[in-house]
């Protein structure tokens, strides 16, 4: 750990909320619109942090703890992803699995902070939820091995920083497919189409959305917030393998990730514009084909 | 005798007391349950002193009897598996003096005369060193846990769980006794001390005994298909009973399996390949049935299956460094197997007398009709999460920390290069990653159903929190899940004199060899600690922000319908459903009912039930035909007794023809 991670740990902090701005602005251009600003995820949370909290008479602590915990989890995760030259703040031998299960906790905590409120819809929402990430987590997971063994490293801040242009030349076809799985794995996760709808009106078909229908204020400040954190990590993630700068020049590396996360959003733009929502029958054998990417990414190292 | 063997003794002794004082059941309780509760205190006591010392004990027993003296000892794997089920015991025990207050005093009696010999029961197995006085312990756990099963035995579906049990379990006893005859025959002697002359007749004889051993001692740690008695058994059984049984007794099979290994010694690959393919199968097919199941206390015994399973994940890993000689691998297996044994034993015996107290609150145990009963039962609840957290893996609990040494443990075989040792490995990945995500489900349900949201039946609402004697066990459970998850370091040198112990090498070797460890460990419990600030430092922001605002209370936004009902509220099986029916080809549920027909519906119905596959279309036919074959034999049941006693005469008359 150095004094410096901090850097690029506080930059992600201000940065995350200008992703989901990203996103929305690709949207608007496809569909000819002139869209909502870029800050508006800043001017949403703004707001909402100014406001009182109405809480359901059916919920207890947990409806409360749901959107902190989260938040909490969330920021935790983020301790642990480098980039951008420096290494994360939170590095040791298997902090990938830290890392993986962290996310299950703030995961965890919203779908029973769902169910605090004993709304159906809620419960159709947690239920979807918990579906698709159980899926998705054998992907991530089988993924960061590929990427282990092309490293031989058991904590992001190895494995990460240690794919280059070179690992790309020696296993790119491998690194490839993991890049796709992980491309599912990010959209499944930040409840993207093809997965969830961010923008659907009809509670019926919503996954994340529903889930925090309840939640109000500050609370639902920590929401947004929290999925935006978590756009971010999760793009960091990805950004670390697909534009591996690392040219020592912490000013330039820092600039390349950054691009990369916003070019993962816009990417997301073009697909939400492009494509329909999966049915959700559908939604797990996509999920599962990132699984079965991941392995594949790992059977061509094997040999 | 050696000093361990002391609070055997006095279980035993309590326990007998407790039987002959039955007449009253507030005298027998307090006999029984303090005398278990003592008993038990002082084998902590003993077996935490032998694991922070490690020195071995041993001991012989004399006896008139045939195999005149019978050996016993402790080492430090014995010594880990005693502190397991005292501990839990100890507690179990309290909670049971709590449960069991206002049941009929004669059967309250009696209970506790089984209660007690069970304990004792587990703890003579860990320290027998002789194949005799080995089997002796487990048939009388089994039957000691088989009269425990039938407490409530005016109940058609308890007698039928307590002679499930008592057939699978006496089935797996039969491949042990062949076992043990076969290997005592081949080495000439029943003592334990000899069994690792099986070595010098070659791999033939160690396959026989390996596969004997699975069979065996798999069917009471209830691997995938051998299961079928869990789901039967631990609903039946009172739930401090199930707690013990599901918590510590089905680990006897495990302990029984790791002395075997430790005995064989040098394992071959196959040997790991099976026990990593038996883990993945029990770990998800476990999960999967958890998650269609209606039956709280049901839903927790699959969960010992999905466990189990994790636990063979890692004593698979563990083999197969051993074959493959990575020593690292080695160790990361069988200390986050062993582990995973103390992890499980915490929080399934506090998700267990969880389940005890709210069907003592509520008399029902169909998560169907529960729900609300945070507010009502806030201390159950609390720590019912906790133990959800804990056995999904999630940090900063202990069941993250054993997940965590069995992953490693996978990542440096991934890493490797024999494909016998790459592929298991990720197997191991895959599949316990899927059972991760698949029981935090499973328990995001089963928490969200019974503790949240409105009660579905109105008879709930008169529930009401269960006394400090209930209470208390699970508040020291769940302070010892988190006591785990963040301390891990401190239970470091015990895991490495345990697996030394195993894997036959020193401790120091084992040390040195898992000395980077300690980094991983202190980075979980600096995780672990980073977690409770990030997230006290938003709670505090947020209350400095709700701080004289308006903060209200309001119905449920439920999407513009004014007038939901408790009943309108997502159920546990809808929940499930979206994974049920992706996992349809395992669980094959059946429906019936009336459906919604019309433009004006009139009363419809749904019912679903899941049956066991194994159940349906190995053992039932199996059961039916053996039952038709023997049908035939009816002509020798007479029913008068001298007969009986003819046909044993018969029989050793034959016998000893056939020995002359």
């Amino acid at each position: 750990m150095q004094g410096t991670s901090i850097i690029p740990y506080l930059l992600s902090l201000v940065l995350a909320p200008l992703a989901l701005g990203v996103i929305n602005r690709v949207k608007a251009v496809f569909a000819g619109r002139k869209g909502q600003p870029l800050l508006q995820a800043y001017f949403d949370i703004f707001k909402l942090l100014r406001k009182g909290a109405v809480y359901s008479r059916t919920t207890t602590w947990i409806f409360r703890a749901g959107p902190v915990v989260s938040l909490g989890a969330v920021l935790l995760s983020l301790t642990m992803i480098p980039w951008g030259g420096f290494p994360a703040l939170l590095a040791f031998d298997g902090d990938i699995l830290v890392f993986v299960y962290v996310l299950g906790v703030a995961r965890f905590f919203t779908v029973i902070a769902a169910l605090d409120t004993g709304s159906a819809f809620e419960g159709m929402g947690a239920s979807r939820e918990v579906l698709f990430s159980a899926i998705a987590e054998p992907a991530l997971l089988l993924g960061l091995v590929t990427l282990a063994r092309l490293t031989s490293g058991w904590s992001l801040s190895t494995v990460l920083p240690g794919v280059s242009t070179a690992t790309w030349i020696m296993a790119g076809a491998s690194l490839s497919l993991l890049c796709l799985a992980w491309m599912i794995v990010f959209l499944a996760e930040n409840s993207r189409i093809p997965v969830d709808d961010p923008n659907t009106h009809l509670e019926l078909t919503m996954i994340h959305e529903v889930m925090v229908l309840d939640h109000s204020g500050p609370d639902f400040a920590c929401i947004l917030y929290g999925s935006s954190l978590k756009l971010w990590t999760l793009g960091a993630l990805l950004a670390n393998v697909l534009v591996p700068v690392r040219t020592g020049s912490a000013f330039i590396d820092i600039l390349a990730t950054i691009g990369g996360v916003f070019a993962l959003a816009a990417v997301t733009g073009v697909i939400e514009s492009t494509r329909a929502r999966l049915r959700l029958l559908r939604v797990p054998h996509l999920i599962a084909a990132a699984g079965a990417l991941s392995v594949l990414s790992l059977v061509l190292l094997v040999r | 005798m050696i000093p361990s063997m002391w609070p055997i003794v006095g279980l035993i002794a309590a326990g007998i007391l407790a039987g002959l004082t039955r007449s009253s059941a507030k005298v027998s309780g307090v006999v029984g349950a303090f005398g278990a509760i003592l008993s038990s205190a002082a084998g902590i006591a003993m077996a935490l002193r032998m694991l922070l010392k490690g020195t071995p004990e041993q001991g012989v027993v004399e006896w008139s009897l045939p195999w005149g003296s019978l050996p016993f000892g402790v080492d430090a794997l014995s010594g880990f598996f005693l502190l397991v089920v005292y501990l839990l015991s100890l507690l179990a025990a309290l909670y049971g003096y709590g449960y069991m207050a206002g049941k009929p005093p004669g059967r309250t009696g009696m209970s506790w005369l089984w209660f007690n010999l069970l304990i004792a029961s587990m703890a003579t197995l860990f320290v027998a060193r002789h194949a005799v006085s080995f089997l002796l312990a487990w048939e009388t756990m089994s039957l000691a846990s088989f009269f425990l099963v039938g407490f409530e035995n005016e109940e058609k579906d308890v007698r039928r769980a307590s002679w499930i049990y008592l057939v699978a379990t006496h089935l797996g006893t039969a491949f042990l006794l062949a076992m043990f005859v076969y290997w005592g025959t081949a080495v000439g002697s029943f003592d334990f001390a000899q069994f690792p002359r099986i070595r010098d007749f070659g791999p033939y004889a160690m396959g026989i005994v390996f596969v004997s051993a699975m069979l065996g001692f798999g069917t009471k740690a209830g691997f995938y298909p051998m299961h079928v008695w869990l789901p039967e058994a631990h609903p039946a059984a009172p739930s401090h009973v199930s707690a013990l049984m599901s918590g510590v007794m089905i680990k006897t099979g495990i302990y029984a399996l790791l002395r075997t290994i430790t005995l064989m010694g040098d394992p071959p690959p196959w040997w790991g390949w099976c026990f990593v393919g038996i883990g993945a199968v029990s770990g998800i097919l476990g999960v999967v049935f958890a998650l269609a199941q209606h039956d709280l206390k049901r839903l927790l015994a699959y969960h010992s299956v999905e466990n189990i399973g994790i636990i063979a994940l890692g004593m698979g890993l563990g083999l197969l460094g051993w074959s493959y000689r990575q020593p690292a691998m080695m160790i990361l297996g069988f200390s986050g197997a062993v582990l995973h044994v103390l992890n499980h034993a915490l929080f399934k015996g506090l998700l267990f007398l969880g389940a005890g107290s709210v069907l003592h609150a509520t008399g029902c145990r169909n998560l169907e009709h529960l729900g609300g009963l945070m507010r009502k039962m806030p201390i159950t609840g609390t720590t019912f999460l906790i133990g959800a957290a804990a056995i999904s893996g999630l940090p900063p609990l202990n069941g993250f920390v054993s997940e965590l040494l069995i992953y490693l443990a996978a990542f440096r075989g991934a890493t490797q290069q024999p494909a016998g040792l790459v592929i298991p490995s990720l197997v191991l990945i895959g599949s316990l990653a899927l059972i991760g995500g698949l029981a935090l489900a499973c328990f995001a349900k089963a928490f969200g159903v019974i503790f949240l949201g409105e009660p579905r039946d109105p008879r709930i609402g008169a529930a009401h929190e269960s006394k400090w004697m209930m209470t208390l066990p699970m508040l020291i459970l769940a302070a010892a899940c988190f006591a785990v998850g963040l301390g891990g370091v401190l239970i470091g040198p015990v895991l490495v004199l345990v697996v030394a112990n195993i894997t036959a090498l020193t401790p120091e070797v084992v040390a040195g060899d898992s000395e980077w460890l300690r980094t991983t460990l202190w980075g979980v419990a600096f995780a672990g600690a980073g977690l409770f600030l990030l997230v006290g430092l938003v709670t505090a922001g947020r209350n400095l922000l709700l701080r004289g605002r308006v903060v209200s209370r309001a119905p449920t936004w439920d999407c513009g319908y004014a007038a939901p009902t408790a009943r309108m509220q997502y159920t546990a099986s809808s929940f499930a459903q979206p994974i049920t029916l992706l996992f349809a080809t395992f669980l094959r549920s059946s429906r019936h009912g009336k459906m919604p027909r019309g433009l004006f519906p009139a009363e419809s119905s749904l019912e679903t039930h899941v049956q066991d596959a194994a159940v349906e279309k190995v053992y039932t036919p199996a059961f039916l035909f053996i039952r038709r074959l023997f049908e035939r034999m009816r002509v020798f049941q007479e029913g008068r007794v001298h007969v009986y006693v003819m046909y044993v005469g018969v029989t050793l008359l034959l016998l000893l023809f056939f020995a002359l």
